[in-house]
């Protein structure tokens, strides 16, 4: 039965790797996230410095979006403009027609640690967005319940976070970003601090996830795989300032399993990936 | 095939997340526990003190035998809780001060550590007045408190107050201060009220710290109390050792200072109670860690 809901779901919510021009498409998506000429500098005068510079991009609805780069290329300051936890001055950032300036309800994130707060039990951190909220408790309860047999962590809802390994944290701490059901899943390198049989088990959790669920997913990573095994799209910045070098539609069907990484089309997207960091390398 | 791997695959990936850590055991055999053998090592000491001070015929109001402790011990218990030379009476007095000058006192502490952390710039103000008023010896001010507020209770109370306030006050500022900045983020990122940060994650944060103040004061108030009735009052354990000296009577100050360390064990392993139940969360090992005086 899991299997048939993992193997409709793709040809129903799986969005168009390479979105056509508005009007071709029969179902054109919106675009969801609208970014246009956005900077953003840190402190002010000449020691200020420009995180991001004149970032153009739109992410349509239900798309996967992921964003590589190496470390200092504002990756992480995009995602948290994107989460409203950091205004920008200059540019636009539209979320579903409206510009982004402070946290949204619709949003869920997802950090580098997962942020369990430790006195709460995993259900009673999976539940904290509805208390902020002030959601019906009842209802969220049963959300709860459901999303954390959605990260396979039955049985470990009355359990403390000290008490569940490094992956399965990371798995809580994403049912918790999906519990008020929000549209769109911001994720800043959620799998940097796993080992790589865990991060790889992850990826594939996360790809189902986000099948099953139709959400908007912006995950940012700095390994190559992963950008290119779960976008539709990589976005490849490149840093000082952080700009954003390319949009690489990857084109390959989902669900990816692991073997999709012998593919050739894995292999060329992320060789042409890692011939930009090269290239950007030998400026230093 | 690719069915059979994506359905292969969930099972695979429950097996190794699910080693959970098992709680430690305390092993059965008694006399292989620490306590037990701690009350060992006294019940020792005690009968090398019993010994030593038989054997040497050491003066007994230089250093009175554990027999003649025990035996005042005994008069001073067996008495009325009215009674003015009684331990009850006294010991009563010295706890009534202490329960209160640590509640007022570690309160506006807590108090004012919470204030004073949520606004940043408060605390900079503030700062170097509250390192300079903690290197004050609050026992130095004892005497002047007592002319401002008389032998009544109120001056020991006070003095009380006085050393338990800093201790809180600064353990509550570190503790906000150590908050993890992304637990403050994670609650802005759902949109929370400041009061919300506060109430869910500052605040429990902090508790650790502000746990390692209180244990601090509550050793810090069984000082206060003493030095208070030394240096004027009516009643309390104090003024009975103080009534004691003058009499000569060694082993009933060491009786006076067995039932203050009583007062002190009782209020340590309250204070330890109530903190086992508010940290339950915390591996039990970091959470019965104790700031020693």
């Amino acid at each position: 039965m899991n299997t048939t809901v993992l193997m409709d779901a793709p040809a129903a919510r799986r969005p168009h790797p390479n979105p056509a021009p508005e009007g071709e498409d029969a179902r054109p998506r919106a675009d969801y996230i609208r970014i246009e000429g956005l900077s953003k500098t840190f402190g002010a005068g000449s020691g200020g410095v420009l995180a991001l510079e004149n970032i153009d991009c739109t992410i349509q609805q239900g798309s996967f979006v992921t964003i590589v780069g190496p470390s200092g290329c504002g990756k992480s300051t995009l995602l948290r403009i994107l989460a409203g936890l950091l205004d920008y001055e200059v540019g636009r950032v539209m979320l579903d027609g409206q510009p982004i300036h402070g946290t949204r309800r619709d949003v869920g994130v997802v950090f580098q640690s997962s942020i369990l707060l430790p006195w709460r039990s995993i259900v009673d951190n999976v539940m904290l967005p509805a208390e902020v909220l002030g959601l019906d408790r009842r209802q969220a309860r049963e959300r709860a319940m459901q999303l954390l047999h959605m990260v396979r962590l039955d049985g470990f809802e009355h359990k403390l976070p000290r008490q569940l390994s490094g992956g399965m944290q990371q798995r809580a701490s994403i049912a918790r970003a999906l519990l008020h059901d929000p549209k769109i899943l911001l994720m800043d390198e959620p799998f940097g601090a796993l080992d790589a049989m865990t991060r790889e088990r992850m990826n594939l959790e996360l790809q189902r996830i986000w099948m099953e669920s139709g959400k908007t997913v912006v995950l940012i990573t700095h390994s190559i795989p992963e950008a290119v095994f779960l976008g539709d799209r990589v976005f490849v910045m490149s840093p000082r300032p952080g700009t954003l070098e390319r949009v690489l539609p990857i084109d390959l069907p989902r669900p990816r399993t692991m073997e999709a990484m012998s593919h050739p089309a894995f292999a060329s997207a992320a060789a042409s990936i890692r011939e930009r960091f090269s290239h950007a390398a030998s400026f230093d | 095939m690719t069915t059979a791997m994506l359905s292969s695959a969930p099972q695979a990936q429950g097996a190794p997340d699910a080693s959970v850590k098992a709680p430690r055991r305390r092993r059965a055999n008694p006399l292989a526990s620490t306590r037990v053998q701690s009350v060992l090592l006294l019940i020792a000491l005690l009968g090398a003190w019993e010994a030593a001070a038989r054997l040497f015929k050491v003066s007994r109001f230089l250093v009175p035998t554990v027999s003649d402790i025990a035996v005042a011990l005994w008069r001073g218990l067996a008495t009325g809780p009215m009674a003015k030379d009684g331990f009850w009476y006294h010991g009563g007095v010295t706890l009534a001060e202490i329960a209160l000058g640590f509640f007022v006192g570690g309160g506006i502490g807590l108090a004012i550590g919470i204030v004073v952390s949520q606004m940043p710039k408060l605390e900079m103000l503030l700062e170097p007045y509250v390192a300079a008023l903690q290197s004050v010896p609050k026992v130095a001010v004892a005497p002047i408190i007592v002319v401002w507020l008389g032998f009544g209770i109120g001056s020991k109370v006070m003095i009380i107050c006085l050393l338990t306030f800093f201790p809180v006050l600064v353990t509550s500022i570190a503790g906000f201060k150590a908050v993890d900045p992304d637990r403050i983020d994670l609650l802005r990122s759902l949109s929370a009220t400041r009061w919300q940060i506060f109430r869910k994650a500052k605040f429990p944060s902090a508790l650790p710290y502000i746990f390692a103040g209180l244990n601090m004061a509550a050793a810090f108030s069984v000082v206060g109390a003493v030095v208070g009735e030394f240096v004027g009052a009516q009643a309390g354990l104090g003024v009975l050792i103080l009534q004691m000296e003058a009499q000569a009577d060694t082993a009933g100050s060491f009786a006076v200072c067995v039932v203050l360390s009583a007062i002190g064990i009782l209020l340590t392993s309250l204070l330890r109670r109530v903190q086992r139940r508010v940290l339950h969360w915390m591996p039990a090992d970091t959470s019965q860690r104790t700031v020693n005086v």
